[in-house]
């Protein structure tokens, strides 16, 4: 994976097929502790303990539930390469959080990428499901709510082109507001 | 910055503009959005897609994602249902065949043959 946004697609790909209808992802830029923390926090179905341990192998998956595969591998291979590390808490029934982090200055951290364009996409496809995305940078503070949205919208599905359009362009603005602009 | 209002001029455009779909039982469009599609590019061609569906105001056309359909060495690949008519699978897609696939597939109803799996098979 070329960049964060598209750990981010992949990682979401888990929460989705473990039956999310809520999903909130957020990205912190905490430059002053140099660090970029990717979450992803789900109400999907949960792993019990064992399966956390295991999920991250690459050659560990389960056919039954399709939630593991090389997804979790590559983002803790790119993290623990920025000296950081990826940190999962899940409890069955409950749901599951999955966070990455990296050294915000290491050379090798993957540049965030087009947010706007997985969020965009994540929306389109999956419109039955509730995604919030938070992103905190020295410059502010961006928050979306696809529900929020959708009560504006008043029975227009928010998988029309022209409200995708706007989501991406709403995410891209002010994600280029708060973090200065450049794709860092 | 983009305000929330503007989702009501959308709204109110939209409604005026169609008779909106209620049930959609039109033409699928559905691209694998695995870790192999992913990385391979499975995004940009799925936003490809939603831009030409959005230009050509195709009213009965979803896009959708599945995950890994089970052979990633074609990714990026989409399938195409089109109601009556059997699944069309293509591979190794772009954003340009995407385009393509748009306005001889999904609006003229000739596949684009060259980009199927089939073909890509006998390569």
């Amino acid at each position: 994976m070329e960049d964060i946004s598209l750990y981010m697609l992949d990682l979401v790909q888990n929460s989705i097929a473990a039956g999310a209808t809520i999903i909130e992802i957020s990205v912190i830029e905490d430059v002053q502790n140099d660090k970029l923390i990717l979450s992803i926090k789900d109400n999907g179905r949960g792993m019990d303990p064992q399966m956390v341990k295991k999920i991250t192998d690459p050659f560990y998956t389960t056919r039954t539930t399709r939630r593991v595969g090389l997804g979790l591998a590559f983002a803790e291979a790119a993290a623990q390469a920025c000296d950081g590390g990826i940190y999962i808490s899940s409890q069955p029934g409950k749901g599951t959080e999955v966070r990455v982090e990296f050294k915000y200055h290491h050379i090798d951290r993957p540049p965030l990428g087009r947010i706007d364009q997985t969020i965009a996409a994540l929306v389109a496809c999956n419109p039955s499901i509730e995604f919030v995305y938070t992103h905190i940078a020295p410059g502010g503070r961006l928050r979306f709510d696809s529900r929020e949205v959708q009560q504006r919208l008043e029975g227009l599905p928010i998988d029309h082109p022209d409200v995708v359009e706007w989501i991406r362009e709403y995410i891209g603005e002010g994600i280029d507001e708060i973090s200065g602009g450049g794709g860092v | 910055m983009k305000s929330l209002k503007e989702l009501e001029e959308i709204r109110q455009r939209a409604l005026e503009s169609v008779n909106l779909r209620k049930e959609r039982n039109g033409t699928r469009i559905v691209v694998g959005m695995g870790t192999c599609g992913i990385a391979a590019g499975a995004r940009p061609v799925l936003l490809a897609f939603l831009e030409e569906v959005k230009k050509r105001n195709l009213q009965d056309v979803i896009v959708t994602q599945t995950g890994c359909i089970g052979m990633c060495r074609f990714e990026p690949m989409a399938e195409v249902y089109k109601p009556g008519e059997d699944k069309v699978t293509y591979v190794k897609l772009t954003p340009e065949k995407v385009r393509r696939i748009v306005a001889e597939h999904i609006v003229n109803g000739r596949p684009v043959t060259e980009f199927t799996i089939g073909a890509a098979d006998q390569q």
